[in-house]
């Protein structure tokens, strides 16, 4: 088993007759050993097969070739393992694919097996390689529609969906994905504009790239389903960031603002609200208020009425006369008997006014003036209204 | 024994060189040509297993599978507005007629593949001649590939090549070109961001305007409510007034004054000049009955 096996996994592509040879002359080898090992010492060895090695050598040979047979036979065995399968070729022209288990073909060098992984998702990086930070900007770099220039990377995962399609139509495979990857990514950009592709449209651009591919490997008939396009990143160059940061940010100032004034809104509406209710209420409890107090007046004016008809002439009387000693005793008053002097009159009113706010008002500050203003005048007339100033007070 | 053997060993060896020699396999992925003494003298396409006779025949292998070319370094042209683009790109062929293939370019991979590019290039470069940036970058690159592989198949059948797909992959500005693009787009996101920010603003201040306008609209409607309401009791009472006064307004007015100048003079700073002749002195002066 062991003596073809290594070549098995390894015979791939460019076999040919010279691979055929160099496993011929490893059998003869090996055959060569054998018989080798039988002429220098092998007596031992067979000492309970039978009698004597010249007796045996044809015998011998026979049950040699029958063990290469065998041998021969046992190498067209193998394994798929689940998720994976063999596609059999018959001398080279494709016969069968085998799904997972234990498979027989015929062995080397008619029929041949190659196991290919059709579960596994493989993948391609594009712009970056192992991590989104290790960029590659010859790949990341492109030109947008609008002859920006934006970052961008991305993965893409793809299965095999045809094995045999997978192997025998192109070289390199894995490649062809990398390639048709780049050429759809700028196609699609190309033909969108930056903000498109930045904001709004990253998922659509994922989507436009995974069916461009597609189509484009379906054209090489290359045996692989792109699962999915992910776009790890896609920015704006290092170059600019800065400027496109600060229009984020002047995005942000601008919902500031507008929360700013609608937190001003907020403020001054409700409070105004409050106001005009205020302002309503108010004038409904004056509308009461007048309402009540006008009805109150009233009925007091109508009680006194009716008494006063019955008496009218005592109750004016009294009425008057309970006025004026109320109003003259809260207030300040001056008596003068204008009849008696037809003179002018100087009272310091204001001081008078001043001295009643605190003091009794002094007749002696008021004489001299009044001495003054009328030097002709008659003393009597001054002396009765002092003496009368003293009575009132 | 020991002859026999050997001998027998010998023959084995020889059929299977012979064996081997005389019979050829031809993989999936290859295509053969079987020379005679140099001489093409059979093309196999199709894989499975041949003979030939051994020594004097022997067998070339040839790629069936879909090959590619990829440029390593992008390459200038210059578009129809005489700007400068760096343009990779990549084709996929293969060989279809092996005979014509071996002749023309023995066999060789990168002599078929100079010889691609050389054509893909002046094509390239005739396109890109009557096409601006935009167009090539964007509007009108699926037709640019088409055409290119058109022309580079009907191109490569002379070496019997199939050009399968001529797909662009860069498309991109040289570096100094590239510096003020970038400056472009500086410029362009500032404009957007004083743009944002301004009418952030106008938009703030609309806001607060309208609040102050619903404010104004609110108070002055309260106000007029409330003037409302307020002249309604004010002219409830004035009835009530009337109704009641009228019913002897002569005494209404004298009562109604008692109350007045008692409001009036009730403080002490309010000074009162008086006549003594005045009615209510009357008594003061003169105690008799005054009829």
């Amino acid at each position: 088993m062991g003596l073809n096996d290594p070549q098995w996994g390894k015979n791939k592509g460019d076999s040919g007759p010279p691979d055929l040879d160099d496993v011929l002359r490893n059998v003869n080898k090996k055959i060569n050993n054998i018989f080798g090992q039988k002429k220098g010492g092998g007596g031992g060895d067979e000492g309970s097969r039978g009698k004597g090695p010249k007796q045996q050598s044809g015998g011998n040979i026979a049950l040699i070739l029958g063990l290469l047979a065998v041998v021969w036979l046992a190498s067209g065995f193998y394994i798929v393992d689940e998720g994976h399968r063999g596609v059999v070729l018959r001398f080279g022209q494709y016969s069968d694919t085998t799904p997972a288990g234990l498979r027989w073909h015929l062995p080397y060098p008619v029929e041949k097996v190659e196991i290919v992984n059709v579960s596994q998702v493989r993948t391609v990086e594009i712009g970056y390689r192992n991590n989104v930070r290790s960029k590659v900007l010859r790949e990341a770099l492109m030109l947008t529609d609008d002859e920006n220039i934006i970052d961008i990377q991305f993965a893409v995962q793809y299965i095999l969906n045809n094995p045999e399609n997978f192997l025998f139509k192109n070289r390199n495979p894995d490649e062809a994905v990398l390639q048709a990857a780049e050429t759809a990514i700028r196609e699609v950009i190309g033909k969108s504009k930056m903000d498109y592709v930045l904001y709004e449209g990253r998922e659509q651009v994922a989507a436009n790239a995974t069916q461009l591919m597609q189509r484009i490997l379906d054209r090489y008939e290359i045996g692989i389903s792109i699962s999915r396009v992910t776009m790890q990143n896609a920015q704006p160059p290092e170059q600019v960031q800065a400027a496109f940061d600060d229009a984020v940010k002047a995005g942000q100032d601008r919902e500031r603002q507008k929360n700013e004034g609608q937190a001003y809104a907020n403020d001054v509406i409700p409070r105004a609200v409050g106001n005009a209710a205020r302002l309503i209420e108010e004038s409904e409890g004056y509308k009461q208020r007048v309402i009540v107090s006008a009805e109150g007046d009233a009925s007091r004016f109508e009680q006194i009425l009716t008494e006063y008809s019955k008496a009218p002439k005592v109750t004016r009387e009294r009425l008057y006369l309970d006025m004026m000693q109320q109003v003259l005793s809260n207030t300040s008053k001056i008596v003068v008997d204008q009849k008696n002097g037809n003179n002018l009159l100087y009272l310091p009113l204001d001081k008078l006014m001043n001295m009643s706010g605190s003091t009794p008002v002094s007749p002696v500050a008021v004489q001299p003036a009044v001495q003054e203003v009328m030097p002709d005048s008659s003393i009597r007339p001054r002396e009765s209204f002092r003496s009368r100033e003293r009575e009132i007070r | 024994m020991k002859n026999f053997t050997s001998v027998f060993s010998g023959i084995i060896i020889a059929i299977f060189f012979l064996g081997s020699s005389a019979i050829y396999i031809v993989d999936e992925r290859q295509q053969a040509i079987l020379f005679q003494l140099g001489e093409v003298i059979d093309v196999k396409t199709e894989p499975g297993l041949y003979f030939k006779i051994p020594i004097a025949q022997n067998v070339r292998y040839f790629e069936k599978r879909i090959l590619t070319m990829d440029t390593e370094e992008p390459e200038r042209f210059i578009t129809s507005e005489k700007k400068n683009v760096l343009v990779d790109l990549f084709v996929k062929w293969r060989i279809i007629d092996v005979k014509q293939y071996y002749i023309s370019v023995r066999g060789d991979e990168g002599l078929a593949q100079t010889r691609l590019a050389q054509t893909i290039n002046a094509s390239l470069r005739d396109e890109f001649g009557n096409r601006t940036v935009h167009d090539v970058v964007s509007g009108e690159r699926d037709v640019i590939m088409e055409i290119m592989r058109q022309k580079a198949d009907a191109d490569a059948r002379s070496i019997g090549v199939e050009v399968v797909d001529v797909r662009l992959k860069r498309v991109d500005l040289p570096q100094e070109v590239s510096e003020s693009v970038y400056r472009r787009m500086e410029a362009e996101r500032k404009r957007v961001a004083n743009e944002l920010r301004s009418t952030g603003a106008a938009e703030s201040e609309k806001i607060r305007a309208d609040a102050d306008r619903q404010r104004e609209i609110l108070l002055a409607e309260a106000y007029r409510e409330a003037q409302k309401t307020m002249g309604d009791g004010d002219s409830q009472a004035a009835a009530t007034y009337a109704a009641s006064f009228q019913k002897d307004a002569e005494f209404y007015a004298f009562w109604r004054s008692m109350d007045a100048y008692r409001q009036s003079f009730k403080n002490k700073g309010d000074m009162m000049v008086l006549e003594p002749t005045s009615d209510f002195f009357k008594y003061l002066k003169n105690p008799a009955i005054n009829k």
